[in-house]
C-alpha cells in the first residue's frame, strides 16, 4: 500500500521541484523543521452559503419581514434554531456543533465576505482564492504564497484533499494531495523510470513529486461513510496530525447555491458540514488545541427570500471559526442589521467584516507569518482591512 | 506517425490518435479537419436510438402521478437506459469515429452551456438528450440558434431554476402576494449565467440591473411536466407560461424590450448573440481550449472578428480556428482533459470501451460526464487537469489499463502511431527499455506527450 507514498524518500533528491520550491531546496532549506506546529484548515463552501439561514437572526423583525416563509420555522420557539445570545440562533441541523460553542471552541462572524462586491460565483471564488482583491488578479493562491514564506523547506506544509488542487493552494510551493481512490498502486520501478521521463516537463514533474510526498492516512478505525466531505475531513485530520506532516489543509464542499428549496436542501448540507468538522476534532486529537478551522463561502445571499423558497446571489455572508485555538463562544465583528437602510444595494446583507482581516489574523497570529509579508504579498492592497482582534486565543 | 501536424490534428482537434489515422488523413492535416466541418452531418448512428428529452421527462412526470415509488423507479430506469447508455454510446463513438472534430466541438459547446447532475437535477436523465438536441445540431451552425435551443431546453431551464422564476407583477406573482404574502418571486439564476457564462462574459459590460431585467424578460420560460392528475399536457418541451410572465417593458444594456411575452426573450437572445462582448468571450474560450491556456491576443482578436463578421457562423469560426498559425505552433501546449485522456487510451489501444474502463476512471478523477461542479463547466487550464492526485490516478489507471491489453500490441508501434513525432529521446528510450510490453505501453500512456495536446 505504501509503495508510491514512500517513493519520495527512497529517491531522495532524484526529483527536483520546479520554481520557488526548487530554489528553496537548492539553497539548503531542505529538511527544515516545520516553522509551526499549529494547524489551520480552510473549509471552502462553494456556491454561496446563505449565512442568514445558518446563523439565524431570529429575533430581528426585519428578518421575518424579508423572509416570511424561510424565517418563520427558524424561530427557537418553533425548534428551527438554537438560541445563542437572544438575537442569533444556530440552525438546528448544525446543533451537533453546540458542544463546541459551549466549550468556547466555535465562533461566528456574520456579515462577512471578501472585497468582492459583484455576484458571480466564479469571480467571487477566484478572488477569495487568489487574495489580490481582483478576480484573476494572480495565478496562484494566497495560501500557497503564505506557505512559500513560512518556508517548510522540504516539508510540504499544504494539504489538498480531492483529485484536483484548488486555486487557493496552487502556486510555487508544492503541496501534498490526497484523494479517496481505489486503483492499484504503481510499483517503484515504474515510478523511478517515469520520474526520469518527466524531467523535461516541469508541470508533470512537480505534480508527480507532489503526489509522492503524501502519506496514506490511517482511517481503519472510522465508522463507514459514503460522504466524500466527511471522508476527506477524516483524511485531512489524520494527515495533519502526523508529526512530520503538513500543517495547512483545504477542504471543499459544494452544493450551497440554493436558489430554490432551501428548507429541504440546507439541512443535509449542514449535517454533513457538522459531521466533517467533528471528524476534524476527533482525528486531530490533542492537536485540536492548536488548530483553527475557518469555514467560508464566496459570498452571502440576498437578504430577502425569492419566490422559490430560496435566495439569490448576495454579498454579506458568514465566517465560522472552530478549533481549540479559537476564542469561541462569541459572535464577533460588527452587525449592520437588516433594516431597509442598512441593506447593500437595497437587497443584500451589508458586508461590514472582511474575510481578509480574518485570514491575516490566522496567518500572522496563528501560523507566525511575517505581518509585512502578509500585507505586501499575500493580500496586496488590503491595508485598510486590519487583522481582527480577539478572535483567537492568545 | 510522421508529422507534427498529424499529431496536432488528431489530439488538439481530436480525441487522440488511433493506428491507421494518419494514413486516412493523408498529407494535409488542416484540410482533413476542414473537411470535417459539415453543418448538415447526420447524427452519429450510435446515438440514433435514444429517446428524446420530451419522452424521458414525460415518462418521469407521468410516473410521479402513480406515487413516489413509481417515480423513483422511473428515474432509476431512465438514468440507466437513457442517460448512462447514451453516455456509453457517445464515448464509444468517440473511440471509433473518424469525425473527431465534431466530437471535440460537441464537448466544447456542451461544456460552455453546462447542465450538470451536481445540483440534483430532477431531469438529470435527460442531459445526454439535451446535448444531442440543443448542442450537437448547431456545432457548425449559427451560435444564435444554439443559444436559443439551449435557452429553451427543459434541461437548462430546470438546471438554472428558470422554471421557478415568477414575475412579481404577473398573475401568478400577484396571487402569491395575495395568498401567501410573498413579495419577491423572481429567480435570477439563469439570467445571470446567461449573461456571465453563455454570452457577454463577466466583464462584458452588464450590471446587476441588467441581470434583474433579463430575469424579468425570461419569466414564463418553462416547460410542461408540472401538472397533476394525468393531464395530457404533461410534456418535456418548452412552454411559455404566460401567467408567470412579468408584464411591461424591460431594458437590458440600454435596449428597451416592449412587452411582448415570449418574443421579448427571443429578441434579447438574438441581441446577446450578436453583441461584441459575446464575440470576444467566445473567441477567448475557443482559443484557450484549442491553442493555449493564455492564448495570444492576435488569435483571440481574429476569432472574435470572424465571429462578429459572420454573425456567429460556427462553421466559419471553426474554420478560422483551424486556420490560425498559432494553433499549429506548439503541439504540446495544452493538457488533455481527463475525459479525452480516457478516450485517447481506448483509441490508441483499440480496446473496446466498457462501463468499467470508462466510468470507473472518470469517477475516480471527479470527472464523470455532465457533472461539472458549477454552471461554468470544467476548467480549461493545465492546473485543472494536473493536480498531483489527478495525475496519480491517471497513471495508476493507465498502468492497469495497459496490463489488460492483448500481448500482440507492440509498444514501439503504438508509440509511433500516437506520440511518434513529438516524443523526445528520453521517452522513446524508456519505452524501449521497459521490462515488459505492458510496462512499455504504460510508459507511453503516462508520458507527458500522450497526456498533452
Amino acid at each position: 500500500m505504501l509503495n508510491r507514498r514512500s517513493f519520495l524518500r527512497l529517491t531522495g533528491t532524484g526529483l527536483a521541484y520546479a520554481g520557488v520550491a526548487g530554489a528553496l531546496t537548492a539553497s539548503g532549506a531542505a529538511f527544515a523543521s516545520a516553522p509551526t506546529d499549529n494547524r489551520f484548515v480552510f473549509v471552502f463552501l462553494r456556491g454561496g452559503l446563505d449565512g442568514l439561514h445558518a446563523l439565524v437572526p431570529w429575533a430581528d423583525a426585519d428578518y421575518h419581514r424579508l423572509r416570511p416563509q424561510l424565517g418563520a420555522p427558524l424561530r427557537p420557539s418553533e425548534g428551527g434554531a438554537i438560541d445563542l445570545n437572544g438575537y442569533f440562533g444556530l440552525h438546528q441541523d448544525l446543533s451537533a456543533l453546540m458542544p463546541l460553542w459551549q466549550s468556547g471552541e466555535l465562533s461566528f462572524i456574520p456579515a462577512a465576505t471578501t472585497r468582492y462586491r459583484d455576484r458571480s460565483h466564479f469571480d467571487g471564488q477566484n478572488l477569495l482564492e487568489n487574495g489580490t482583491g481582483r478576480p484573476n488578479g494572480a495565478r496562484d493562491g494566497w495560501l500557497n504564497r503564505a506557505i512559500v514564506e513560512l518556508n517548510g523547506g522540504d516539508r510540504r506544509l499544504g494539504l489538498s484533499l480531492g483529485p484536483s488542487v484548488p486555486l487557493i493552494l496552487q502556486g510555487p510551493a508544492p503541496v501534498q494531495a490526497w484523494s479517496n481512490e481505489q486503483l492499484p498502486d504503481l510499483d517503484e520501478d515504474f515510478l523511478q523510470r517515469l520520474a526520469v521521463v518527466y524531467r523535461h516537463d516541469p508541470a508533470f514533474q512537480s505534480a508527480l513529486a507532489a503526489a509522492m510526498g503524501t502519506p496514506e492516512p490511517d482511517m481503519s478505525a472510522d465508522a463507514p461513510t459514503r460522504d466524500n466531505f466527511v471522508i476527506a475531513a477524516r483524511a485531512a485530520a489524520d494527515i495533519l496530525a502526523a508529526p512530520e506532516g503538513p500543517r495547512i489543509g483545504v477542504l471543499e464542499m459544494s452544493g450551497w447555491d440554493t436558489h430554490y428549496g432551501q428548507p429541504g436542501r440546507l439541512p443535509r448540507l449542514f449535517q454533513r458540514l457538522s459531521e466533517g468538522l467533528l471528524a476534524l476534532r476527533e482525528g486531530l486529537g490533542q492537536d485540536w488545541s492548536r488548530t483553527v478551522v475557518m469555514v467560508a463561502s464566496e459570498f452571502g445571499r440576498t437578504a430577502a427570500e425569492n419566490g422559490s423558497q430560496g435566495t439569490d446571489h448576495g454579498t454579506g455572508g458568514l465566517a465560522m471559526l472552530a478549533g481549540g485555538a479559537v476564542r469561541g463562544g462569541q459572535i464577533a465583528g460588527d452587525w449592520p442589521g437588516l433594516s431597509a437602510a442598512a441593506l447593500f444595494e437595497d437587497r443584500d446583507l451589508r458586508a461590514v467584516n472582511a474575510y481578509e482581516s480574518v485570514f491575516k489574523t490566522i496567518l500572522i497570529q496563528h501560523l507566525g507569518l511575517d505581518a509585512g509579508f502578509a500585507e505586501r504579498v499575500v493580500f496586496p492592497e488590503s491595508q485598510s482591512l486590519a487583522p481582527f482582534e480577539g478572535i483567537l486565543r492568545a | 506517425m510522421r508529422s507534427v501536424g498529424s499529431f496536432i490534428a488528431l489530439n488538439r482537434f481530436g480525441v487522440g490518435a488511433a493506428p491507421g489515422d494518419e494514413a486516412r488523413m493523408g498529407d494535409d492535416p488542416r484540410g482533413w479537419l476542414l473537411a470535417q466541418i459539415r453543418p448538415d452531418a447526420p447524427l452519429p448512428h450510435r446515438l440514433r436510438e435514444f429517446r428524446s428529452s420530451d419522452e424521458i421527462i414525460t415518462g418521469i412526470y407521468t410516473a410521479r402521478f402513480e406515487g413516489a415509488e413509481a417515480r423513483r423507479e422511473a428515474v432509476r430506469q431512465a438514468m440507466g437506459q437513457d442517460f448512462r447508455a447514451e453516455l456509453l454510446a457517445r464515448a464509444r463513438n468517440m473511440t471509433r469515429t473518424e469525425g473527431v472534430l465534431a466530437e471535440r466541438m460537441v464537448q466544447f459547446w456542451s461544456n460552455h452551456f453546462t447542465v450538470s447532475l451536481t445540483r440534483g437535477a430532477r431531469n438529470g436523465a435527460a442531459i445526454a438528450a439535451y446535448e444531442r438536441e440543443a448542442i450537437r445540431p448547431h456545432i457548425f451552425g449559427r451560435f444564435a440558434d444554439m443559444l436559443r435551443a439551449v435557452a429553451r431546453h427543459p434541461s437548462m431551464l430546470d438546471y438554472l431554476d428558470n422554471t421557478r422564476s415568477v414575475g412579481p407583477e404577473s398573475p401568478a406573482g400577484q396571487r402569491r402576494r395575495e395568498t401567501r404574502e410573498i413579495e419577491t418571486t423572481l429567480n435570477e439564476n439563469f439570467a445571470r449565467e446567461l449573461l456571465e457564462l453563455h454570452t457577454l462574459g463577466v466583464d462584458g459590460g452588464y450590471a446587476q440591473a441588467d441581470v434583474v431585467q433579463t430575469a424579468l424578460i425570461l419569466t414564463g420560460w418553462s416547460h410542461g411536466g408540472y401538472r397533476r392528475g394525468g393531464d395530457e399536457r404533461v410534456h418535456g418541451r418548452f412552454q411559455f407560461v404566460r401567467r408567470q410572465h412579468q408584464p411591461g417593458d424591460k431594458t437590458v444594456l440600454g435596449v428597451t424590450y416592449p412587452e411582448a411575452g415570449e418574443e421579448e426573450g427571443l429578441s434579447l437572445l438574438a441581441d446577446l448573440a450578436r453583441h461584441p462582448s459575446t464575440a470576444r468571450h467566445i473567441a477567448l474560450k475557443l482559443a484557450r481550449h484549442f491553442i493555449a491556456d493564455d492564448p495570444p491576443d492576435a488569435a483571440v482578436a481574429q476569432l472574435a472578428r470572424v465571429f462578429q463578421d459572420t454573425d456567429g457562423d460556427l462553421a466559419q469560426v471553426t474554420a478560422a480556428l483551424i486556420s490560425l498559425d498559432e494553433a499549429w505552433a506548439d503541439p504540446l501546449a495544452k493538457v488533455k482533459s481527463h475525459h479525452d485522456f480516457i478516450i485517447a487510451l481506448h483509441r490508441a489501444s483499440g480496446l473496446r470501451l466498457t462501463r468499467e474502463t470508462y466510468f470507473q476512471p472518470l469517477n475516480l478523477l471527479g470527472a464523470y460526464p455532465f457533472s461539472a461542479p458549477s454552471p461554468a463547466g470544467w476548467g480549461d487550464r493545465a492546473e485543472d487537469w494536473l493536480g498531483p492526485e489527478s495525475l496519480m490516478i491517471r497513471l495508476e489507471f493507465a498502468r492497469a489499463f495497459a496490463g489488460r491489453l492483448p500481448g500482440t500490441l507492440i509498444p514501439a508501434e503504438v508509440m509511433e502511431a500516437t506520440i511518434g513525432p513529438v516524443a523526445p529521446e528520453v521517452t522513446q528510450t524508456w519505452v524501449h527499455r521497459a521490462p515488459s510490453g505492458d510496462a512499455g505501453l504504460a510508459m507511453i500512456f503516462s508520458s507527458p506527450e500522450f497526456q498533452r495536446r
